[in-house]
């Protein structure tokens, strides 16, 4: 009989379980992965190298772009680093406003790896619950920036603009009756806060129903429990972060231990796992979103009851008001200035990071004192994650691979910049 | 939850612990940013990481910085403007003779028992890019360091496996060197006569809209 040495398998970049433009080479020992090497890059767009060549605030939108599933979080990292250097601090309700939406983005982050991941593990269903429930967020992002996905809505001092206080509703057409419209327009007629109160009052029973499906399914923890194994201390030395960290049985979470804008004052609590398994970072992150319900709910609450600026008044740094560029010759020039030249940041270099809902997500930006950066490295939690991949995979299964692919809840937009 | 101990703090530990080993400390909008030499970079590293007043168990992030362009700007209001969308702006100089080495290599540590982070900066000169690895000291080091060889070409001495990772297989140079242009310098099509790719130097020209100014 002929000696069977190991052979090398290719993955992707075309495999629809590899999450975009994923390659690996795996070194197979008949089904048992011996080793797996990711090669990355296949979508790196020189984000940082962009950045360094446009003013502050155009590089807001690059931002969305980077991890296109939790698109707020990312420009929140940014906005907080550039208001640190400037010396600026949003307005309350702003800052509330931006956590708020960070939420809601953590909570569409969370459903669109719920669905990819029970996707992969054959759980069709999911993927279209998920879908469902993704839609009233997006429309959240919509009325409020104009567009469902690459919203650049936080500024440097706050964000663009205020809450809207209607909803956009659906119309007639051929194919909606009278009734259906009725139906669908029926928790769009109040504010935006009306609308994401309604969603968030049902929310928890959409989890609830999420959890009936998989939590104790016999398929779904076959392939969950027990795979990609990660101690605490192998966390901390492959440098994970967020979920992935607190699956281990870390409770370490940056809104909780270094908070930024308004978390402070929210109440929340900290899911850990105990085992560090694939199956405890499913239940930490359903979890998760929870938790985030919950601090919707108070933002909600609060937003309904406080009024106030949106964005800082300092015109060096945010635009004046369109009706006063248009009867004020002060305005005009500094909205002329801000447009055509941006705002100087003073010298220095800060880290801000935010607790982005793939892990810790940080914004290096090192500034000259020009407009535009000078350096900006950013950190994205995917990028440690995916290093991991070759220790998590080891004497797994080849079907395996595609669960942890799944936990480590990737997206290349961020990994490859 | 509060810091257990303030930056201020941090920075007055580590000059004591490890002094005559860091060659300046600095606490600018309460981060402790240390910068050492790279001979003495592990040694640093690992009682950062072990010493019982540290414990910075994670490190979070690693990257390069070229200081080639740093504090030039491309604004000349000598002359009326010219034409096209680059009307005013000079080119920076790219043969200017630094002051100081031209790369840095930053690394930034996360203390999760403490709640604190720091910020190291090793300053590495462009004719001798070789840093000592940290892949040993923390694992996650490893993507970090490849990245960093690839977009600025500084090189990791100790690292197990030190490939370009983000760039395409066969790239020639370092794209996030300031004197790398933004363009790129190949460009890739299809040609259908010899049917395969062919690699040319780009067609297009830079266009940079608003100029580099330092206020």
């Amino acid at each position: 009989m002929a000696e069977i040495e190991h052979y090398t398998l290719n993955f992707g970049p075309q495999h629809p379980a590899a999450h975009g433009v994923l390659r690996m080479i795996l070194e197979m020992d008949g089904e048992t992965i011996e080793r797996a090497d990711p090669h990355v890059g296949l979508l790196h767009r020189g984000t940082e190298k962009l950045a360094e060549i446009k003013p502050y605030n155009q590089s807001i939108g690059y931002m969305d772009r980077l991890d296109y599933v939790s698109m707020m979080c990312n420009e929140h990292a940014y906005v907080l680093a550039i208001e640190k250097l400037l010396g600026i601090e949003a307005p309350k309700r702003a800052q509330y406003i931006r956590v708020m939406f960070s939420e809601i983005t953590r909570i569409l982050n969370h459903l669109m790896w719920l669905g990819a991941h029970g996707l992969d593990v054959g759980a069709m269903t999911m993927f279209l619950y998920c879908f469902r429930d993704r839609e009233p967020l997006m429309d959240a992002y919509e009325a409020v920036s104009g567009t469902r996905m690459h919203a650049t809505y936080f500024r440097p001092g706050g964000v663009y603009r205020d809450l809207p206080e209607t909803m956009p509703q659906y119309e007639k057409s051929p194919w909606r009756n009278e009734k259906k419209l009725k139906e669908l327009n029926a928790n769009r007629q109040g504010s935006l806060l009306d609308f994401l109160q309604d969603f968030c009052d049902q929310f928890d029973s959409s989890v609830d129903e999420y959890e009936s499906l998989l939590t104790e399914n016999r398929i779904w923890k076959q392939r969950l429990v027990g795979i990609g194994v990660v101690s605490p201390e192998r966390a901390f030395q492959l440098g994970l972060t967020g979920p992935m960290l607190r699956g281990s049985g870390v409770a370490w979470d940056l809104r909780k231990m270094q908070p930024y804008d308004v978390y402070a004052e929210l109440d929340f609590d900290i899911p850990v796992g105990r085992n560090g398994d694939c199956y405890d970072r499913y239940l930490v992150r359903v979890e998760e979103m929870r938790q985030s319900n919950r601090i919707i709910k108070q933002c909600i609450e609060w937003l309904k009851n406080n009024e106030g600026p949106v964005i800082v008044d300092d015109h060096k740094v945010v635009p004046p008001t369109r009706a006063d560029m248009k009867n004020d010759m002060e305005s005009l020039i500094h909205h002329f200035k801000l447009f055509t030249e941006g705002y100087c940041v003073p010298e220095g270099e800060y880290y801000a990071a935010v607790e982005h809902p793939k892990g810790e997500f940080g914004i290096y930006l090192l500034s000259d004192g020009a407009n535009k950066p000078y350096r900006v490295k950013i950190r994205a939690p995917g990028f440690a994650h995916l290093s991991a991949m070759n220790e998590m995979s080891k004497g797994h299964m080849l079907a395996d691979v595609v669960a942890i692919i799944g936990t480590m809840d990737i997206v290349f937009g961020e990994i490859d910049r | 939850m509060s810091n257990l101990i303030t930056a201020e703090e941090l920075a007055t530990t580590v000059k004591q612990k490890l002094s005559g080993q860091i060659k300046n400390t600095a606490v600018y909008k309460g981060q402790l940013t240390i910068e050492v030499d790279k001979s003495e970079l592990r040694q640093i590293c690992e009682s950062l990481r072990d010493a019982d007043e540290f414990q910075f168990e994670q490190l979070i992030d690693l990257c390069g910085v070229d200081y080639l362009t740093y504090g030039q700007d491309e604004w000349s209001t000598n002359e009326a403007s010219g034409s096209g969308f680059e009307r005013g702006r000079e080119s920076l100089d790219f043969d200017k003779e630094p002051d100081s080495p031209r790369f840095a290599v930053v690394y930034h540590l996360l203390s999760v028992t403490l709640n604190q982070r720091i910020r190291i900066r090793v300053l590495v000169d462009a004719e001798d890019m070789m840093v000592p690895s940290v892949v040993d000291i923390w694992n996650g080091a490893n993507w970090f360091e490849r990245e960093a060889f690839d977009l600025f070409g500084i090189l990791f001495e100790g690292h197990p496996d030190l490939r370009r990772i983000l760039t395409d297989y066969g790239f020639i140079g370092h794209p996030f060197r300031k004197d790398f242009p933004v363009i790129g310098e190949l460009e890739m099509r299809y040609d259908e006569e010899q049917k395969q790719c062919v690699y040319e130097p780009v067609s297009i020209e830079e266009r940079i809209l608003v100029p580099r100014v330092i206020r």
